[in-house]
């Protein structure tokens, strides 16, 4: 038993050096950058294996569209897409995150774009995924993103008569009037 | 004579009032009749819809003609509670997603945060992961499959199989002192090795329920009956079922062979055989099918993996991550320390955002965790794969009965606890 747990060590070691990930990740940029354009993409990442790329909701349908047809890539799996608040990016505040996923080519990619919380407008999905009406509605439910072209953009986990958006950063888990909760050193 | 005219004054009353009646439409004709829609509510509180959702459909007589599910009623906000607790204690959160197949949510969570930490588990806590998992992934499928049962109708093989479960949770009960809501396992490994009496207890199961679950297939499998109630019921094709981000057994029932235990393997899925069983038509049937085939499939593998299973320790040498034995913790500084910090949720968590997915016993359970180097998670987002495919829920059934629209319901595996999150 110890022989086959150093061989298995041995072989994820021999995997690390050669790092297909890496070189995968280059190619899928390289074609990314070859269909729509090397300064579409900013910011590239690689955090853990996951090439992330942000772009701009300008471009971000056209984008998601053209790598659900292209034959090549086949990223035609939305895997989820979920808002996201960084109130101190000053004209940046709100952003969407999307995981795509190829079923035939094993890749996936995850693409980000940024906009102001003063017009969180981001074209929707739902007309390339039909999976994408539920994920929109619960990102407009916790983030307050609209998403232009939806086709019945309500509140879905949320009651309907709530006034704001409680996944931003705002609005606190605990009651901050409360003082019997104060800690020093942990910050709550 | 006043008689004979207080009779007249009273049918004249009665006439006019007939005829403003029907002039108004409150008096529906038997034309009225035919175009009339019927409003149903199903649900919220169903019994056949195991959990709490809600879908008002529009019948036209017994067929439906549009459906609108509404959930909610059990969001607990488990993303917003996330920022604001420490990694190990966003597990029992995730107990409470799946809550039919608990261990899996937790492996899953544990190994998307190892991965954050670039912790590496050792071989026997993988293994000893994958048994928790497959053992969740049939209690999972055995619910759901015997609950198809109940609602066609049969419920003897239910009891059956729920036998068997009771069984699991005993040995989950061994493992790690929980039966439901397992909060099995920490970051970095398991919290105990798996004891005499839990490796006899699956043993002793491993020997007894392949019989019961041939009884349970040879009850279903081939029923006149049951077979009338479920096949060419609730079909998708594999085109519409990944636009609509099905995975997991929906998904296979379709016909495309994705599982992400062998797409992308985890905790040593790549050391284990097994085959990913697929139907045609992703109808009810291939659904139930498809199930059942899995339940033999995780069979295999939790006898690969009891068999192989290796030596060696069951959690990684990290004591900034992994709580030191308690017994330490009295007497020794260190332990002290580290188990005061890792309490406190003070251990030191790298910058960077992480996508990590399982199998879950309905499909892709992803977690995607982003890190600003804080005790908590900056952002935490579930990928439910409930709630994704449960949206197709009102195309499938158009068109089909009330009683069909009961069925599918079931075939999906919807878990109210996840879907809501």
């Amino acid at each position: 038993m110890a022989e086959h747990t150093e061989e298995s060590a041995a072989a994820q070691e021999g995997a690390a050096i050669q790092d297909p990930a890496t070189a995968k990740n280059a190619q899928l940029l390289a074609l990314l950058q070859r269909l729509f354009g090397a300064d579409t993409f900013t910011d590239v990442e690689e955090p853990y294996g996951l090439l992330t790329v942000t772009t701009t909701r300008e471009r971000i349908h056209e984008i998601i569209a053209g790598l659900q047809q292209d034959q090549e890539l086949q990223l035609h799996f939305l895997t989820t897409m979920c808002g996201i608040h960084y109130p101190e990016q000053e004209g940046k505040e709100l952003g969407m995150i999307y995981h795509l996923h190829s079923l035939v080519n094993n890749i996936r990619l995850r693409i980000k774009i940024f906009f102001p919380i003063a017009d969180p407008v981001v074209p929707t999905l739902t007309d390339l995924y039909a999976t994408a009406n539920w994920m929109e509605r619960e990102a407009y439910d916790f983030f307050g993103i609209i998403f232009t072209g939806h086709p019945n953009l309500i509140r879905i986990l949320n009651v309907e008569d709530m006034d704001y958006h409680p996944m931003r950063r705002e609005y606190a888990l605990e009651d901050g009037t409360r003082e019997d909760k104060t800690d020093l050193f942990f910050g709550r | 004579m006043a008689v004979n005219d207080t009779l007249e004054g009273t049918s004249k009353i009665i006439q006019e009032a007939r005829e403003q009646q029907q002039n108004s439409g409150m008096v529906p004709t038997l034309n009225d009749f035919s175009q009339e829609l019927t409003t149903l509510n199903l649900g919220p509180t169903h019994p056949a819809t195991h959990g709490i959702f809600q879908n008002i459909l529009q019948m036209d007589g017994e067929r439906i003609i549009s459906g609108v599910p509404t959930i909610g009623y059990i969001h607990r906000a488990f993303e917003k509670i996330a920022e604001r607790r420490p990694f190990y204690q966003i597990t029992p959160l995730t107990d409470r997603m799946n809550y039919c197949s608990s261990p899996i949510n937790n492996m899953g969570w544990h190994m998307t945060v190892e991965k954050l930490l670039g912790v590496t588990v050792p071989k026997r806590a993988q293994y000893m992961r994958v048994i928790a998992m497959e053992l969740a992934r049939i209690t999972d499928h055995l619910i759901c499959n015997s609950i198809l049962g109940v609602d066609t109708g049969a419920f003897t093989g239910f009891l059956y199989v729920f036998q068997e479960r009771e069984k699991v949770y005993e040995i989950y009960e061994e493992i790690c002192g929980a039966r439901l809501t397992t909060n099995m396992g920490r970051v970095g490994g398991m919290e105990r090795d798996f004891s005499d009496v839990a490796i006899q207890k699956l043993r002793d199961w491993l020997k007894t329920f392949p019989a019961v679950m041939k009884e349970f297939e040879s009850m279903f499998n081939r029923n006149r009956i049951f077979m009338d109630r479920v096949v060419n019921v609730g079909p998708i094709t594999a085109e519409k079922a990944l636009n609509y981000g099905f995975t997991g057994p929906n998904l296979r029932a379709a016909g495309v062979d994705y599982d992400v235990r062998a797409m992308n393997p985890y905790s040593s899925y790549e050391d284990f055989e097994f085959e990913i069983p697929v139907g045609t038509k992703g109808d009810t049937y291939d659904r139930f099918m498809v199930r059942n085939e899995e339940i033999w499939q995780s069979l295999r593998i939790i006898n690969q993996a009891l068999e192989n299973l290796p030596e060696g320790p069951y959690h990684a040498d990290a004591p900034h991550y992994y709580l030191p034995p308690k017994q330490a913790v009295y007497k020794n500084m260190e332990a002290l320390i580290y188990h005061f910090k890792i309490i406190m949720g003070e251990i030191e968590a790298p910058v960077g955002e992480v996508y990590h997915s399982v199998e879950g016993g309905n499909g892709e359970l992803g977690f995607y965790l982003i890190s600003d180097g804080g005790r908590t998670p900056y952002r935490l987002h579930f990928r439910r794969p409930c709630f994704i495919y449960y949206q197709a829920y009102p195309e499938m059934v158009v068109g089909s009965s009330l009683s069909d629209a009961i069925v599918t319901l079931s075939s999906m595996n919807v878990i109210a606890g996840e879907l809501d999150a």
